[in-house]
């Protein structure tokens, strides 16, 4: 990646590609590297007992499941406000468009009780859903709610500035053609942001997936059934069980940082689609 | 650039957590004590005692500092290297992980103060919610149809080991076998709708959330929450058998040594046997091992059949058969998904 | 400058419906929660509330709390403008993978990003054995929850800016150097300037991350009350020892500085007309 500066008669670049680099190996690379390294002492079958066990498993499921839910709900609402934000005017919108990064803003462990406060049986949502028997606190729509708070900014953020610079006139050209609204916004308007949907989608699913703070208020911590993967290595390191935990850090580790990669290929793709 | 600027902040910071370490300077000691969560009201008065007492005796003025969290984690930061002069932890296997894996204090720490190094007791109990609606009386009603159960997991909270041991205790009583045992667990963690990861955290579930019927909860904790969260809400209900819960003391040897401690917090947890220590203790709601001072508080404490951890074999014992994983615990959990 | 072409716009009530489902969406998942927390914070009035507050293990917290901050955001924004300039204004290979591992601290678990620092500093780590020979302490002690912090913090400059310059290009650059300015000047008269609101939007939002975080924070803090609790921490003990309404309203006081940092940006936006990159309008 030291591939050499092209196209640029700007300096610096040795400077600030050195500081990037001393800094990301010092505070990212090396602590992560412990991890690694640590499990990759375990052998292979220690790792896979311990990261790849049942309950591991179904904790990735958990963590992955409620993480791609919020993360769907998410597009189809943040999406809907995105749209909202840059097409109509209304009373409040720049206090909704401020609000929208009120999750990046509010500490996790806050939105986690607030959260449980509202939606437990005698909360003031959880009151109303309870009779309907619904319940959420304590369960894993409680871990998929909590993920729905947290990830709303990345996909509005994403699509908003898209969505924006999106011209009327292929629009207005649909319309003449005799295209509905809706037949507009499938086939012209909805291709167009996809990428940007998707960069979003795949943020706040990332997120998600790593996310405990909020979580662990409201998620019921039982084995197989709504326990997650972060719980899990928590767990784990209070029993003393280094390497266990080392071992599920690793796995969603390595998930992570595929899913990123792939966030940031597409992003490149983009780009360079764009500028042609 | 940015190398200066790390070193001046480590710099900075070093400089900074250097000065808040345990002084021992001039004739005033400060002493970190790592405890377990519900203790926070009980060291809060022991401290003021001790430091009042140890003033006294020798003119001197001690200072605390207290850490809170669920057992586990609280020994496990001990051995990651948090410079705790004393645990006072929910169970000695807590305490043997430090003695085993750290070496901060040696392997029979146990026997260097009386009592197995417990200065108080405790039992677990149930608080049930006011007049008892679902008729609770004992531990089969528990397993009843409709009643859910609330208890922390024994993964992560030495409470809930506890209480985890003493269902199986009565599920051997009554159903006579380790298999009858196993089978009355089963069928009770299968009425637990949630399993918080600390005991304080699973007593706010029951009484803040309003989740559950019945909280499996140390007679300390019982108490405590029927005073401190609403007189009047809860009753507490003693069960045919219980466990005798001895959450142990010690000095960490090594880290008492470095910040010359020593001395001052072996008195400290001898504070904690003395007719003044056992009255506090009894007034947060410990049992308390001095005859006399029970006798005084027996209206808060009935007499209950209690096994001990030494029937189970000790915590060694305890832990790897039903708390490590793929132990008892686990294969309940497994057997209850698979089905 | 809403579209007045009819073809172009829905009708009035879908209009009415779509902005009914997102006030409602919000209403539910953000404002409730927020209303939630100071209602709580001040269910036994004001008094109570402030009580909280001024706590002497409150205090210790904010400070705590402040400190973290104090360092945390300066280095993440020397190290976002560094790698945004390297990475926005430069060709090279491999640019993905390099943005890919700078937003890595931003997907790991919060307790994984603890865990990395208890297998490095811990008595039992690789560094453990020195570092106690040596008498120096980094975890349970202030600088590790500094690099914990540093490391969840990590790439939210760097993030905001590198689209930002990049879409900028280097045209204003290259020009400021054809007429001779040196490289600092062109980077402080030409490039700063650019991207001011883009590094201030980036460091508000390190800096709610940096005051907020709790889970990487908590693997390394020890809790020792008074010293190494920070405020969400705080909170936690607060909530643990029954006393929900400090709790609630030390909550309240990071809802509030939530609330500053999302006024601050909303301020600043409207007065000086700037927006970010394409947004609304």
């Amino acid at each position: 990646m030291s591939g050499k500066a092209r196209r640029s008669a700007l300096p610096g670049f040795g400077l600030t590609m050195g500081m990037t680099l001393f800094w990301l190996g010092l505070i990212v690379l090396v602590p992560l590297s412990a991890l690694v390294v640590r499990a990759a002492g375990m052998g292979w079958e220690g790792f896979a007992a311990a990261g790849l066990s049942p309950r591991a498993l179904a904790a990735y499921r958990l963590s992955f499941g409620a993480a791609l839910a919020a993360a769907a709900v998410n597009a189809v609402f943040g999406l809907l406000i995105a749209w909202i934000l840059v097409r109509y005017d209304f009373p409040g919108k720049k206090l909704i468009d401020a609000a929208v990064d009120l999750p990046f803003a509010l500490p996790t462990a806050v939105a986690g009780i607030a959260l449980v406060a509202l939606y437990s049986d005698n909360g003031w949502v959880g009151s109303l859903l309870t009779p309907l028997g619904i319940k959420v606190a304590y369960t894993p729509l409680g871990v998929a709610i909590a993920l729905i708070f947290i990830g709303l900014p990345f996909i509005v953020r994403s699509v908003q500035p898209v969505l924006a610079d999106l011209g009327r006139d292929v629009e207005e050209a649909a319309a003449t053609l005799g295209a509905s609204r809706l037949q507009t916004f499938g086939r012209i308007i909805l291709p167009a942001i996809t990428p940007a949907l998707l960069t979003g989608f795949a943020l706040a699913f990332a997120r998600g997936v790593g996310e405990y703070g909020s979580i662990i208020f409201i998620a019921g911590n039982k084995p197989f059934h709504s326990e997650i993967a972060p719980l899990l290595i928590i767990t784990q390191l209070e029993q003393f069980d280094y390497d266990g935990a080392t071992a599920i850090a690793c796995v969603m580790l390595v998930l992570s940082f595929a899913m990123l990669l792939v966030v940031n290929l597409l992003q490149a793709w983009r780009a360079k689609r764009g500028t042609r | 650039m940015t190398a200066a600027l790390m070193i001046g902040t480590i710099g900075l910071v070093g400089g900074l957590s250097g000065c808040s370490g345990g002084g021992n300077g001039k004739g005033s000691v400060e002493l970190l004590n790592v405890s377990y969560d519900p203790t926070r009201e009980l060291y809060k008065d022991v401290n003021a005692a001790f430091a009042k007492a140890y003033q006294a005796k020798t003119g001197k003025t001690v200072s605390f500092r207290m850490s809170h969290g669920g057992s586990g984690k609280q020994s496990r930061s001990v051995i990651d290297g948090l410079s705790a002069d004393v645990v006072t932890l929910a169970l000695a296997y807590d305490i043997d992980a430090i003695a085993e894996r750290a070496k901060l204090l040696p392997a029979n720490w146990q026997s260097r103060l009386p009592d197995n190094s417990s200065p108080y007791t405790s039992t677990i109990v149930f608080l049930v919610r006011k007049g008892n609606p679902k008729g609770i009386r004992d531990w089969a009603d528990l397993v009843k149809p409709g009643v859910q159960v609330i208890t922390p997991s024994p993964k992560t909270s030495g409470g809930a080991r506890w209480n985890f041991l003493a269902a199986w205790a009565y599920g051997k009583k009554a159903g006579g076998s380790d298999a009858a045992a196993q089978k009355y667990v089963a069928s009770l963690y299968a009425h637990v709708p949630v399993l918080d990861s600390g005991a304080r955290g699973a007593t706010t579930t029951f009484v803040e959330r309003g989740l559950g019927d019945v909280l499996l909860a140390w007679e300390n904790e019982a108490l405590l929450s029927e005073k401190e969260l609403g007189a009047g809400k809860f009753d507490i209900v003693v069960p045919s058998i219980s466990i005798l819960a001895e959450p142990p003391v010690a000095v960490v040897d090594a880290n008492a040594k470095a910040h010359g401690t020593e001395q001052v917090a072996t008195e400290y947890l001898k504070f904690l046997y003395t007719p003044e220590g056992q009255e506090i203790a009894a007034r947060n709601f410990y049992r308390p091992r001095d005859q006399a001072v029970l006798a005084k508080y027996a209206a808060t404490f009935p007499k209950v059949d209690m096994v001990t951890i030494k029937d189970f074999g000790g915590w060694g014992a305890a832990q790897k058969r039903f708390f490590a994983d793929g132990g008892v615990f686990d294969a309940i959990y497994a057997g209850g998904t698979r089905r | 400058m809403s579209g007045s072409n009819p073809t172009t716009v829905e009708s009035p009530w879908a209009r009415r419906a779509l902005i009914g489902v997102g006030f409602l969406f919000l209403a539910l998942f953000l404002f409730l929660p927020l209303v939630m927390v100071f209602a709580g914070g001040l269910a036994k009035g004001w008094q109570v509330f402030v009580a909280a507050l001024v706590d002497p293990d409150a205090l210790a917290a904010i400070r705590l709390t402040l400190l973290v901050a104090a360092i945390a955001v300066p280095v993440n924004a020397v190290f976002g403008v560094a790698a945004s300039w390297a990475i926005a204004k430069f060709d090279f290979r491999g640019k993905s993978l390099l943005i890919s591992l700078i937003d890595l601290p931003f997907s790991v678990s919060p307790v994984v990003s603890g865990l990395i620092f208890v297998l490095l500093f811990g008595a039992q780590g690789w560094l453990g054995p020195w570092l106690t020979a040596h008498g120096v302490r980094i975890i349970f002690a202030v600088p590790g929850i500094v690099l914990a912090t540093v490391f969840v913090t990590f790439p939210f400059v760097a993030r905001e800016l590198i689209p930002l310059m990049a879409e900028q290009g280097r045209d204003d650059e290259e020009a400021a150097r054809s007429l001779g300015a040196s490289g600092w000047q062109t980077f402080w008269h030409v490039t700063l300037p650019n991207i001011r609101w883009g590094l201030l939007y980036g460091v508000l939002l390190c800096n709610a991350r940096a005051m907020g975080e709790f889970g990487a924070v908590s693997v390394v803090s020890g809790h020792i009350r008074g010293l190494t609790n920070t405020m969400p921490l705080h909170v936690e003990i607060l909530y643990n020892e029954y006393d929900f309404v400090g709790a609630f309203a030390v909550a309240s006081l990071l809802a509030s500085l939530a609330l500053v940092t999302l006024g601050v940006k909303t301020v600043l936006e409207w007065r000086f007309g700037i927006h970010r990159a394409g947004a609304a309008h």
